[in-house]
């Protein structure tokens, strides 16, 4: 038995029929042809596969797809503002190298997107503890902790701006 | 001697790096074809058993499966990476009569969705007679123990052997001889893209497939004689890569049956695999059984070393013959042996085979090297740092049969981490719980020796120059996300005057870009394929030089130069044109012919393992709880000399990134073994180090100019998976007292040492 679900991702609305043992990374990938958001381990230890959910970060992997019916999901495909901009995020990403082979960048995006809508500045020890569910074996992690700081002055210098209009 | 430059060595995102960012880049499992069907395969659960049937009818028959294929479906022709070594080549792509491993494949499932596919699995009736297993070196090599392979009875698939000077002598030469046995364990890869493939037949017969690996080339080539196919008839494209670390430089089974079965049904056929299989069957590093006898004159000079290696190979060769061959090189390297005997061994047991992985045998030689060379610093009363000093290796030291060594900053990297650790006062005023160590490291910038017997030349580069001032450059070099194309394209970008913007690439389709590119792995990449870059690139300039030479009616004698983007007399800019204008011109001279120009790299007269050696040196400092037995890095200084450094922010990753790595095999991880069987398939039980596991870390880049390297470049990044696991032991040694030949230094093993002493 096929259940019903509502849900919005990076802001379009769908509506799906999904077998109830479908996980949200499957209906992602496979129905919504989001593939920016990977499948590392399936087991939720690796971070690959985290989306937002109602603001939250999660596992896709673990998050069963009927879960999530009604809720507002976003993945790395809609942190950029354009298809010739990026996120300050991933702008931060880009220009301090912690980017390497990519295959955990989109879950360390949302891990610091997460992170910096709680924490405007975060420390160096709070970064990294809030990348403590994700795993990278190419960078050592230390450019990705730059990335995060680089992004999050960027945030806050960009912040009061967009206040004032 | 470092050179000026305008974009090598300059702080330069990667090209890769926005599409990555926004999610966009497409990995292998990220592509779809309409009619794709989903491949599953069937493992053994038995370590070792003859196959006395296979019954895939009911698999078969079940609705939405559309092929099931055993080895009775193939030609059964056994592939292996050493095809100059027809014998060594020990692998079905499904397993014919025999498995040999937990996670051996029998049989594969294509079927119109994963579910399908793999309910399919349990419908497939295997019947096994269990053979005895062997599951360690010294029961494998023992007479009478079970025959893994009949071709081999002793189960030592590969013996190697250096020989030079006359160690016997050596040692009776000696003040003092020190003889240990270290063991090292099986560490996975752990890249974070699980592999992958896709296949799909085209209109002409042809297959194309889209795969997760470092070597396309020889993907293509033993696909096509692995199915009894010409290697034109193979395609293969390498779409963005999740890491590989040489976990994925051979042709796999899931590749072959994706090609097959995509044969079979006429529809497309991706596999891909789960984190349980990577772990569970997935290639990892050699564990080995190394025996290290090495002789010092009181003043430490060395004077000899006798290196007897066991190598746990698993279940086939894989790249263990590589493995085993550089062992006894690294073994060699990095200090002056006058006497020197090497004899490595290949042995086969019923586990996971073992592979390339980062180092490639450097990790395990070097740690016994290392170790050993503090505990002798130790009872001759040596500095470690002095005693490394001694002994180092130096330009144009001659290593025997295999190279003189060209550029070499391993002097110069052992003081400067010294100097910036604060060595001397800190291995002195430590408190006790507290210590320091150090380690050491040689690497290869690719290897010489040509085991896959390829018929082109080890990297090629074609350069399209056109008249709008852009480039389009074509290798085959792989980029698995160590950031080739970046790094090519900075090359290029430099020898041709023009901006980064103005390089496009197409990189690693086997049948678009030019034959050929061994792939990357051994940190052969930046020297190969930079080479063939430069070489192509200087020949589109004789092309350009000549055009703007006739324009400009300049003297013979000038010299001509491309610079900001445009080719110009080297005393007088005004003679010279735009680099787009001086392509339009030799266009026009040739009558609309494109500005093409080939070029291509093989190491020739280079001896036996490398055209140049990366150096450096590593200092751990640590503080271990005796209460816990917990050990807590608590900085690390590297000091490496990589030639010159293309891409700095490149290199600082590769830096961090094989700190972690060595982290993780100093301390922490390790494949659980009982039986034969994989314990810890997942990552919560496989424990890599996380972002809040990672010390802080200082790098000085020692600063030489390798005359083979392009623009003085040479090995980065792989070498220093070796340093971080012997510096980090010495610095548990200093701290307790407890000298680890048993690779991991676990907390138990700590508290042993730390009880047995009291």
């Amino acid at each position: 038995m096929k259940h019903h679900i509502n849900f919005t991702v990076n802001g379009d609305k769908y509506s799906l029929a999904v077998d109830p043992w479908r996980t949200l990374n499957e209906v992602l990938r496979e129905d919504l042809n989001l593939t920016g958001t990977k499948l590392g381990c399936g087991t939720g230890d690796c971070g690959a596969c985290t989306v937002m959910v109602d603001g939250r970060t999660v596992s896709s992997c673990l998050t069963l797809a009927v879960s999530v019916d009604g809720k507002t999901i976003r993945t790395v495909e809609g942190m950029a503002p354009s298809g010739e901009e990026l996120h300050p995020i991933q702008e931060a990403f880009v220009q301090t190298g912690a980017i390497q082979c990519g295959f955990c960048t989109a879950g360390m995006e949302m891990a610091a997107l997460h992170l910096l809508s709680h924490n405007a500045s975060p420390t160096q020890a709070e970064i990294r503890a809030g990348l403590s569910g994700h795993l990278c074996r190419c960078t050592g992690y230390n450019q990705i902790v730059d990335a995060i700081s680089v992004a999050a002055e960027k945030m806050s210098e960009s912040r009061p701006e967009k206040e004032e209009r | 001697m470092m050179k000026q430059f305008n974009i090598v060595g300059k702080d330069i995102p990667r090209t890769d790096a926005p599409t990555k960012a926004r999610g966009a880049a497409l990995y292998t499992d990220d592509m779809k074809l309409p009619g794709m069907l989903h491949g599953r395969l069937l493992r053994s659960p038995l370590p070792h058993a003859l196959i006395k049937n296979i019954d895939t009818s009911r698999a078969a028959s079940l609705p939405g499966v559309k092929c099931v294929i055993t080895a009775e479906d193939t030609p059964k022709i056994k592939y292996g990476n050493w095809r100059l070594f027809p014998d060594t080549q020990d692998e079905y792509p499904l397993a014919v009569d025999k498995v040999r491993f937990i996670g051996d494949e029998l049989a594969a499932v294509a079927a119109v969705d994963k579910d399908t596919a793999e309910e399919a699995l349990e419908l497939i009736k295997v019947e096994y007679e269990e053979l005895p297993g062997v599951f360690d070196v010294d029961s494998a090599s023992r007479p009478g123990a079970p025959i893994i392979h009949y071709y081999c009875p002793n189960n030592i698939s590969v013996n190697r052997k250096i020989k030079y000077g006359d160690v016997d002598k050596g040692f009776s030469e000696s003040d003092y001889v020190r003889e240990d046995t270290f063991t090292v364990h099986a560490v996975s890869h752990a890249y974070l893209e699980p592999c992958s493939a896709l296949a799909q037949v085209d209109l002409d017969g042809r297959i194309t497939l889209w795969t997760s690996t470092q070597v396309p080339y020889i993907v293509q080539c033993l696909l096509a004689s692995t199915l009894g196919m010409r290697e034109n008839d193979i395609r293969v494209i390498k779409p963005f890569i999740g890491g590989g670390f040489g976990g994925k430089m051979e042709l796999r089974t899931w590749e072959v049956c994706a090609a097959l079965m995509a044969k079979k049904t006429g529809r497309p056929v991706k596999f891909t695999l789960s984190r349980e299989e990577e772990f569970l069957a997935g290639r990892r590093r050699h564990p080995m059984k190394i025996h290290s006898k090495v002789g010092f004159k009181k003043d430490g000079t060395l004077v000899a070393k006798d290196l007897k290696i066991q190598l746990d190979g698993g279940a086939y060769n894989a790249m263990g013959p590589t493995a085993t061959f550089l062992c006894g090189n690294f073994g060699a390297m990095l200090y002056r042996y006058p006497n020197y005997r090497f004899h490595g061994e290949h042995i086969y047991t019923n586990k996971p085979p073992a592979s390339a992985m980062r180092g490639f045998g450097a990790p395990q030689s070097l740690y016994a090297t290392e170790i050993q060379m503090n505990i002798a610093a130790e009872e001759l009363g040596i500095d470690p740092v002095d005693l490394r000093l001694k002994n180092a290796q130096v330009s144009g030291d001659k290593i025997p049969d295999v190279a003189t060594i060209s550029s070499c900053g391993f002097v110069d990297s052992i003081k400067a981490v010294a100097d910036m650790s604060g060595w001397k006062e800190k291995r002195k005023s430590l408190k006790p719980g507290q210590g320091i160590g150090i380690g050491c490291y040689s690497f290869i910038s690719g290897g010489v020796f040509n085991w896959f017997n390829t018929q082109y030349p080890f990297s090629a580069a074609e350069i399209r120059a056109f008249s709008d001032g852009t480039v389009h450059l074509l290798t085959m070099a792989s980029d698995i996300g160590q950031g080739s194309d970046t790094v090519l394209k900075q090359i290029l970008a430099e020898e041709l005057g023009l901006a980064m913007e103005d390089i496009r690439i197409t990189s690693a389709d086997t049948s678009m870009t030019p034959q050929a590119d061994l792939g990357s792995w051994g940190s052969r990449v930046t020297l190969m394929a930079g080479n063939a870059v430069l070489d192509a690139a200087r020949k589109i300039k004789e092309h350009l030089f000549g055009a703007v030479s006739a324009r400009f009616n300049l003297n013979v004698i000038h010299e001509l130069e491309c610079k900001n983007g445009r080719v110009q007399s080297k005393v007088k800019a005004d003679y010279g044109t735009s680099f787009g204008e001086a392509v339009a011109m030799v266009q026009k001279a040739n009558r609309g012919e494109p500005l093409v120009a080939r070029g291509s790299y093989t190491p020739r007269d280079k001896g036996l393992v490398t055209p140049a050696f990366g150096f450096g040196a590593q200092v751990a400092e640590v503080e271990v709880d005796k209460e816990t037995g917990l050990v807590n890095v608590k900085q690390m200084w590297t000091a490496h000399d990589c030639g010159t450094v293309i891409n700095p922010r490149s290199v600082e990753g590769q830096l961090a990134g094989s700190i972690q790595m060595g982290l993780g095999y100093a301390l922490s991880e390790q494949l659980v073994m009982e039986g034969g069987n994989t314990l810890n398939t997942n990552f919560a039980d496989y424990k890599m180090p996380m972002a809040t596991d990672m010390p802080p870390s200082k790098v000085v880049h020692v600063d030489t100019y390798e005359p083979e390297g392009p623009m003085g470049a040479k090995e980065a990044g792989e070498g220093l998976a070796s340093p971080t696991a012997p510096a980090i032991s010495d610095a548990v040694y200093h701290a307790t007292g407890y000298r680890c030949k048993d690779l991991p230094i676990t907390p138990e093993k700590i508290l042993q040492a730390l009880e047995k002493e009291e």
